[in-house]
């Protein structure tokens, strides 16, 4: 499939400042991308450079294989949802919505009946007549939704579009985004900080930092297999401790030797993770040896567990373990965890 | 406790004495207005309408009247209009040396109206242009445009850039972003400017004096009109300009302040 947008070698210097270091990504139609990363990590800025706001410094953004580098935002085939919903104060919703239309000579009737149709593919059927102030966030958020919709992008760019909005709201609106993408096929380029936002989201998952792209493919395999500690530690929560490979598949760690597969060669060091939920109570089949619990959080499914090994007491443990194990603080039990679940981080 | 309320006596004579300083002059003004008598002058011997029936049958007054509205009007759009460009210019667009320009554009605030109106009217007479209604009306531009440039230029923030951004996203070209987007979300601070810019261009004297010559606005007839001695149609026609300032500065409080809907 030839990708709808293909970003290449791009990048972008602000005077002294590297916000976005040659950075290459492909998005593909009608698919929901999400740029993840801590701020600063340039995904704002790729947005930016996407929806025509930023020309970068180097480089080339392509879509439908037109070069659109340089192309102002109001020629591209690009809409964009701001974090600030940017909606026009002096006019209604349908008015609101309306105007990309307007913009392309839409007569009124006929802009009237499509920024209706939108409006209640956004759940919003019966706000056409009010004014942005008397909405609330999540509505204002919907009706950004349908104005940029509205005009039929083939590609929306959404700015930290539920980053407003309250935990509730913004997991109920992360599902609409979702059923929304896969009914109208445009594909979504939506940036986040919120991880587990970008998982619940994403088709395409691309995590930033430092303006560069440290990892990038479906959320589960960003998260099950990382390529880097960055996105280990910035997609969800694990154990990080270092290793040394010594020999062909055997990596020396403080609990020992241990065999795994790995392509990295000898003398490399190496980071290990193991996320919370892969640590159990036992010495089998991998064992991390005694370890002393300093905090126990009980979530409800589960009890967020850390500990502190005995190997080297300046190492966080973490365990996810069932709700109804009898753990307290200060406990020393036996951990263990399996081999094909532990990650090792070349970079 | 009475040492408490002895203060509070003495700032209350202390604010009618402050307001009284401020107000006698204009209350003596207006109350000698309805003079019936010659000379507008204690004991008060009306109230009587015939000094304002006086000046709206005369000629003179009356076409300066509307002389002044008239001024007054075209040019407080075209310092509003120009103030507003200027400030959308400066706000939205890197301008080299942004910060001295931007000085520059309200120095004129500072130099005194006799300057001002000086250097017009060599500058006019050099260009062979006539004093004119028109050429006071251009003074009233250069006195007002930094004071809207001024007000504009506050109001514009980078919320409204992004709203601008939308429009400009979704296809509206530059004119169609100040005209539907950008004017409408300002409306409060054009209004504002052009009503103060009218309250200034109202009662303007220096500057209308040195340009004009025989078409001439109200403040500059009356001054015609003092020469002759006190008159209470003096009187009445100040009444007059006065009230029509407190309009428009009650329109310009209206427009500035009026509280959002919310």
């Amino acid at each position: 499939m030839t990708p709808l947008v293909q970003v290449k070698n791009v990048s972008q210097h602000f005077g002294s400042m590297c916000a976005l270091d040659d950075v290459s990504l492909n998005i593909a139609p009608e698919s929901y991308t999400v740029l993840l990363g801590p701020s600063g990590s340039g995904k704002t800025t790729l947005l930016s450079i996407l929806g025509g706001f930023l020309q970068p410094s180097a480089g080339q953004v392509l879509i439908k294989g037109e070069d659109c580098t340089s192309m102002a935002p109001a020629k591209r085939p690009t809409t964009t949802v701001f974090q600030d919903y940017a909606l026009f104060p002096h006019m209604t919703v349908g008015g609101n919505v309306g105007f990309g239309l307007r913009m392309r000579g839409v007569g009124s009737a006929e802009r009237d009946k499509r920024a209706q149709e939108v409006l209640k593919l956004v759940g919003l059927p019966e706000a056409s007549g009010k004014k942005p102030h008397q909405l609330s966030g999540g509505q204002r958020q919907r009706v950004a939704l349908a104005r940029a919709l509205v005009v039929e992008p083939s590609v929306l760019l959404l700015d930290e579009p539920l980053g407003a909005l309250d935990l509730k709201l913004r997991r109920q609106m992360q599902e609409e985004l979702k059923a929304i993408q896969k009914r109208v096929g445009t594909a979504f380029v939506h940036v986040t900080h919120d991880q587990e936002e970008a998982m619940a989201l994403a088709d395409h998952c691309v995590v930033m930092s430092q303006g560069r792209i440290e990892d990038e493919g479906p959320a589960e395999r960003v998260y099950s297999r990382p390529s880097s500690r960055f996105s280990a530690t910035f997609m969800g929560e694990s154990t990080i401790f270092s290793g040394r490979i010594v020999a062909r598949d055997e990596i020396e760690t403080v609990f020992g030797r241990w065999h795994l597969t790995t392509a990295a060669t000898g003398g490399t060091a190496v980071s290990l993770a193991i996320r919370p939920e892969h640590v159990v109570i036992g010495t089998q089949p991998l064992s991390l040896g005694k370890a002393a619990i300093t905090d126990v959080v009980f979530q409800g499914s589960f009890k967020r567990v850390t500990a502190k090994p005995e190997k080297d007491a300046a190492m966080t443990l973490l365990a996810r373990l069932p709700a109804d194990s009898g753990v307290q603080p200060g406990d020393v039990m036996d951990f263990a965890c399996d081999p094909r679940h532990v990650l090792v981080l070349t970079r | 406790m009475t040492m408490r309320s002895g203060i509070r006596l003495a700032s209350i004579i202390y604010a009618i004495l402050i307001y009284g300083f401020i107000f006698l002059p204009v209350a003596t003004l207006v109350l000698f207005s309805f003079q019936a008598t010659l000379f507008p002058i204690p004991p008060f011997t009306g109230p009587s309408l015939r000094r304002y029936q006086a000046v709206l049958s005369d000629d003179r007054l009356t076409s300066a009247l509307t002389n002044s509205l008239f001024v007054a009007v075209i040019s407080s759009a075209m310092a509003t209009l120009l103030g507003f460009l200027a400030a959308w210019g400066f706000a939205r667009f890197r301008v080299p040396a942004s910060a001295v320009l931007r000085g520059l554009i309200t120095l004129p605030l500072t130099v005194s109206y006799l300057i001002i109106g000086m250097g017009l009217l060599v500058l006019f007479n050099g260009l062979g242009f006539p004093k004119s209604l028109t050429a006071a009306g251009i003074g009233h531009v250069v006195i007002n445009l930094p004071l809207c440039f001024a007000i504009l230029y506050s109001q514009m923030g980078e919320h409204q850039a992004n709203i601008e951004r939308a429009a400009r996203d979704l296809g509206a070209r530059e004119w169609q972003v100040l005209l539907l987007v950008t004017a409408p979300m300002l409306w409060p601070a054009l209004f504002a400017s052009f009503f103060l810019s009218m309250t200034f261009s109202w009662d303007e004297f220096v500057i209308s004096f040195l340009l004009t010559r025989f078409d001439t606005t109200l403040p500059v007839e009356i001054w015609n009109l003092l020469r002759s001695g006190l008159n209470p149609k003096t009187n009445a026609i100040g009444s007059l300009v006065f009230l029509v300032s407190i309009a428009f500065v009650f329109l310009f409080e209206l427009a500035l302040f009026r509280k959002p809907r919310s």
